[in-house]
C-alpha cells in the first residue's frame, strides 16, 4: 500500500514539472496556455493529497480554470488584431 | 504526513521554482512570461504547503494554508493586471514580444 | 547588444538561476522534518473564533487584515483593468457568437446547479472545506462560461450596481470592523457569541465581491458588457 503511494506521489510531481516545462517550450501559446490549465489541475491534487482542500477548491477553481479563461481571452485578443491587419 | 513525502513535494517546489525563473528570464513573449510568473508563485506555494504538513499532530497546520488561498487570489490579481497591461501595449504599439537586441 | 553579448548574458542569467535555486533547495533541505508552527494556537482558539473550519478561522479571524486588504487588491486590479483596457466584451465572446445549441443548452442547465454550489460552499466554509473565495470562484466562472456559451446577460446592469458590487465586499468588511471599534473592541476583533454571524455575513459580501471582481477583469474591467461591440463583431 505505502509503495502505491510513493509511487503516486512521484508520478504527480513528475507530471507536474514536466506540465510547467512544457507550458514555457512548446512553441503555439496556445498549446501553452493548456499546458498551464492542465498544470493548474495537477497542482489542485498535489493540494488534496496534502491536505489542504480548501486550497484545492481554489486552485481548481481560480488557479486553473479563470485564469486559464483570462489567458486564452487574451491570446485571442492578441492574435485577433494580428489577423486583421 | 511521512518526511520523504514532505520533502518530495517541496523539492518539487524548488523545482517548479527554477523553471519558472528561467522563463522569466529567457521567454521573450510577454505572454509566457506571465505564464512563468505563475509557475514560480506556484512553486513557493508548494513549497509553503508542503511545510505545513510537517506538524507532529498530523493535522496540517492551517495558517500556511490560509496564506496559500490569499496569494493564489492575489496572483490571480495581479495576473488579471498584467494581461491588460499586454493587451494595451499590443493595442499601442503592436508587439507582444521583447525587442531582441541579436540582429543589431 | 552583439550576440557574444547575449551569450555571456544567457550565462550569467544560467549562473543566477543554479545559484538562488541551489539556495532554496539548500534551505528546504535544512528544514526539521517535525515542527508545528502556529497550528497548536490557531486550534486552541477555535472555540472562540466563531468557525470550526481552522483555514475560514485564519482568514477571517486571526488573520482578517490580510483579507481585507486582499479584497483591496482585488478591487484595485479591476480598477486597473478597467483604465488599461475599457471595458466592454471580450474577444472570445466574438469567437463564439456562433455558438451551437448544445452547448448553450448545457450552459442554461449549469448555470443554476453552479449558483447553488456556490452558495452551499459559502455555508459550509463554517465547518467544513469551502467559504468566500471558493464560492466567489464558481459563482464568477459560471458568469464566464454563460459568456463563452455567447449569452450576455451583463449588458443591461445598470452602472450603479456594478459599482455597488466591486465594492461591497471592501465596505461590509470595513463597515463591520468600524462598528466594532464603535462598540469598544478593536478593529475586526469579533466578540465570540456573533463571531459566526458576523464572518458569514462578511463572508456573503464578499464572495459577491470577489464573483463580480473576477468576472470584471475577464470582461476587460467592467462587468457591464458593451453589447454594440457584440453586435459589430458578429
Amino acid at each position: 500500500m505505502d509503495i502505491f503511494i510513493w509511487l503516486f506521489d512521484l508520478t504527480v510531481c513528475a507530471v507536474m514539472v514536466l506540465l510547467a516545462a512544457q507550458s514555457l517550450m512548446v512553441k503555439d501559446l496556445f498549446w501553452a496556455i493548456v499546458s498551464y490549465i492542465l498544470f493548474g489541475l495537477s497542482l489542485a491534487l498535489v493540494w488534496a493529497r496534502l491536505g489542504a482542500p480548501d486550497v484545492a477548491l481554489a486552485e481548481a477553481a481560480i488557479g486553473a480554470g479563470l485564469t486559464g479563461a483570462l489567458l486564452l481571452t487574451t491570446a485571442a485578443a492578441i492574435s485577433q488584431v494580428t489577423e486583421k491587419h | 504526513m511521512d518526511t520523504r513525502t514532505f520533502f518530495l513535494y517541496a523539492v518539487a517546489g524548488v523545482v517548479l521554482f527554477g523553471i519558472g525563473f528561467h522563463g522569466i528570464l529567457f521567454c521573450r513573449n510577454l505572454v509566457r512570461k506571465v505564464l512563468a510568473l505563475n509557475l514560480m508563485g506556484a512553486g513557493i506555494f508548494l513549497v509553503f504547503v508542503a511545510l505545513s504538513t510537517r506538524a507532529p499532530s498530523g493535522t496540517p497546520d492551517p495558517v500556511p494554508q490560509a496564506m496559500v488561498l490569499t496569494g493564489i487570489v492575489v496572483a490571480v490579481s495581479a495576473t488579471a493586471l498584467m494581461l491588460a497591461l499586454i493587451r494595451r501595449l499590443y493595442r499601442e504599439t503592436g508587439f507582444t514580444e521583447l525587442p531582441c537586441d541579436l540582429e543589431d | 547588444m552583439d550576440s557574444s553579448g547575449w551569450a555571456v548574458g544567457s550565462r550569467l542569467g544560467a549562473v543566477l538561476i543554479a545559484v538562488i535555486v541551489g539556495l532554496v533547495g539548500y534551505a528546504v533541505w535544512t528544514f526539521p522534518s517535525e515542527f508545528s508552527g502556529l497550528s497548536d494556537h490557531a486550534i486552541a482558539e477555535l472555540q472562540h473564533a466563531g468557525t470550526s473550519n481552522p483555514v475560514t478561522a485564519v482568514l477571517l479571524n486571526y488573520r482578517s487584515y490580510d483579507t481585507l486588504l486582499e479584497m483591496a487588491v482585488l478591487l484595485l486590479a479591476v480598477l486597473a483593468a478597467w483604465a488599461l483596457v475599457g471595458g466592454g466584451v471580450n474577444e472570445v465572446c466574438l469567437v463564439s457568437e456562433v455558438s451551437n445549441p448544445v452547448l448553450r443548452g448545457f450552459v442554461r442547465v449549469m448555470t443554476p446547479l453552479s449558483i447553488l454550489v456556490s452558495a452551499h460552499l459559502l455555508w459550509l466554509g463554517d465547518h467544513a472545506p469551502g467559504g468566500a473565495f471558493q464560492a466567489g470562484a464558481i459563482l464568477a466562472s459560471a458568469g464566464v462560461v454563460l459568456f463563452m456559451a455567447g449569452i450576455d446577460w451583463s449588458h443591461k446592469l445598470p452602472a450603479w450596481l456594478e459599482r455597488v458590487l466591486l465594492t461591497i465586499g471592501l465596505f461590509a468588511f470595513t463597515g463591520v470592523g468600524i462598528v466594532l471599534m464603535l462598540t469598544g473592541r478593536s478593529f475586526l476583533e469579533y466578540p465570540p457569541a456573533t463571531a459566526k454571524w458576523l464572518i458569514l455575513m462578511i463572508e456573503v459580501f464578499c464572495g459577491v465581491s470577489i464573483a463580480a471582481a473576477l468576472v470584471s477583469v475577464f470582461l476587460g474591467g467592467r462587468l457591464r458588457s458593451r453589447q454594440t461591440v457584440l453586435k459589430k463583431g458578429s
